[in-house]
Parts: structure tokens; sequence; C-alpha cells
């Protein structure tokens, strides 16, 4: 898939958080095959300096960073943290994130549509954390971006795609921009189940991060996406209400 | 100078936000700065005066979803 340019042969980004520990993290980004991972920018000690160690890996993976604004609560936050962190990174890339202060890490869409039109202005590439919403995501379009990235759920809340109905329409109604479900996978199946609806690709951190087994996790998502592109290019049956036999039903024995 | 770095309050003897970052030992560390929730790129630090009160903010690259 190609997004800003760019051609992406993995289907499969990874956060970088919550791993038990950076090698770990290092070790789970190569199982996953993955080629963009996101990261965010923190308050850093002159003392203990903990980002560096951190960014000398990230560097030593050689994979592209999609730096986020976790924990912006406002416009104006999201983009001055827009703004560190593409000197820091070096990268119009942005993965913006607008969010619900009440605790619920929901999009807060309003502010997301406004950070987004004054980042795209500004030269940002922006990947937008969303909602479904048909409007919303038009919105976010005409504000510029050139990616959408609504979520399958919650934050963290490993339940996979709670709106299947709303994801498909959405991707009918944009059947030629790059669409990312990011946020909410819990299992390989979800992200397969992402892409058999024709998603370009899955965003999940919490999943792997906290997984018994991390690298197990990654490489098992990394196996789910492709079945699940797979299973799309090959023409899925169409559900039916009824029963079909699947044996032929002439030459039965009769046996009665 | 009283200055609140991070979060936290500090006297430093800098009048420049370069300078705050030398006197705060941050040597060729990756960081990037905003002064009172501004963004302030590194090529302006120097020229960039600080006042009593101010609020820097030092971060780095971290790990994120």
């Amino acid at each position: 898939m190609k997004v800003y340019g760019v051609e992406l042969k993995s289907r499969l980004l990874l956060g970088t958080s919550k791993y038990p520990s950076l090698d770990v993290m290092a070790k789970s980004v190569r199982a996953a095959g993955a080629e963009v991972v996101t990261v965010s920018v923190r308050r850093e000690s002159a003392q203990f300096r903990e980002g560096q160690e951190f960014w000398r890996i990230i560097r030593e993976l050689g994979v592209l960073v999609l730096p986020n604004t976790a924990g912006c609560y406002t416009v104006k936050e999201a983009v001055t943290t827009a703004q560190m962190a593409r000197e820091i990174f070096d990268t119009a890339w942005i993965k913006l994130e607008v969010i619900d202060d009440k605790g619920t890490l929901a999009p807060d869409v309003f502010g997301t549509v406004e950070a987004a039109r004054i980042l795209s202005d500004d030269g940002f590439e922006v990947f937008p954390y969303t909602t479904e919403d048909l409007i919303v995501c038009d919105r976010l379009l005409e504000a510029g971006c050139k990616v959408l990235m609504p979520w399958g759920a919650p934050i963290g809340s490993g339940k996979g795609l709670n709106n299947p109905f709303g994801l498909r329409v959405l991707r009918a109604r944009h059947p030629d921009v790059p669409l990312i479900v990011d946020a909410g996978v819990g299992l390989p199946s979800h992200a397969a189940a992402a892409m058999e609806l024709g998603y370009d690709a899955v965003l999940l951190n919490t999943a792997v991060g906290t997984a018994g087994d991390p690298v197990a996790m990654a490489a098992a998502f990394r196996q789910a996406i492709e079945a699940g592109v797979a299973a799309r290019g090959a023409g899925p049956m169409q559900p039916k209400e009824f029963a079909a036999p699947s044996s032929p039903t002439v030459g039965v024995a009769a046996l009665a | 100078m009283r200055l609140v770095v991070n979060g936290v309050e500090q006297e430093i003897a800098a009048d420049t936000l370069a300078a705050a970052l030398l006197r705060l030992d941050y040597g060729e560390a990756k960081v990037a700065t905003a002064l009172n929730g501004e963004f302030v790129p590194a090529r302006r630090r120097g020229e960039t005066a600080l006042r009593d009160g101010d609020r820097v903010e030092i971060v780095a690259p971290r790990q994120g979803g």
C-alpha cells in the first residue's frame, strides 16, 4: 500500500509501548515485519536521558517512525507536540490524536478536524486517529488528510472491531483512500477481519506489547494480516441466511 | 532566574533557552523544546530570551502507540 507517496509492503504498523523491555520491543518489531512504528515525545531528564537509548534502538531497527500526539486534549497541545515531533524525528508524518479528557481516550473529532487542517496547511502529512463517522472522515479529508485511521474499539481495550458495519461503509465510501484500523485490536483474528473488510493496514500496540509472549504474538499478527489480505483477494463466498448443502444431493444411497 | 522546567521549579543562571539547556546539562541529547506552550525550534534557542517564571518543556523520543 502507498501512504503519502511511500510504498509499504507490510500492512502491520506497530506501537513501541508497553513491552516488558526494549529488547523484547525490538524483537517484536522484527517478528512483525513492521516497516512503520509509532513513537511519542515525552519529558526528558538531563540526568537519566531515558529517550536516547530508546531512540538509538529505533534507529538500529531501520524502520520508519510515525510520531503521535498521544496525551493531547486540545488542538494547541496537539499542534505544538507535532511541531516538536517533526523536529526530533525529522519527518512530516504525524499520527494525530486529540482525545477526550474524561479518560475514555476517544477521539475528540471536532478538535481532530481543526488540528488536521492546521497541520496539513503547515506541511504535515497527517494520519488522523478518528471514529468511523462518515461526516467526520469527510471533514478530515477536506482538511488535507490523505489517510484515515478509524478505531476498531477504544485504545488498549482489545475488543476488536466494535462496528464492522460502519467500517465497511467507510471503506465503500472511499475506495481509494488508504484506511488503517487503529486502536482496540486485541487478537490476530481482529486484524484478519479488518483486512477481509478491505482495509489497507492495521495499527496496534497493546495486543502485542502486553501479550504473554510479545514476539510470538507479533508473528501471529503478521500471519493473520497476510491471511486476511489473501482471503480478500481470493474472492470470499457470500454469506446466506439459510443452509446450502456442501455434499452432492444426487446419488445418496437409500438406507432407510 | 526562576524557571519551571518539565514541571519542576528551579533556579537557573541562564538568559536564553540554549543557555538553559547547557546549564541543565542536556549536552548533545536529542531533544525538542517549548517555551510557555509554544514550540521553539533548535535553531532559535540561542536567540530566545527567558524571563522569570517561564515554563520550559524539554522532550525526547519515547515509546508510543
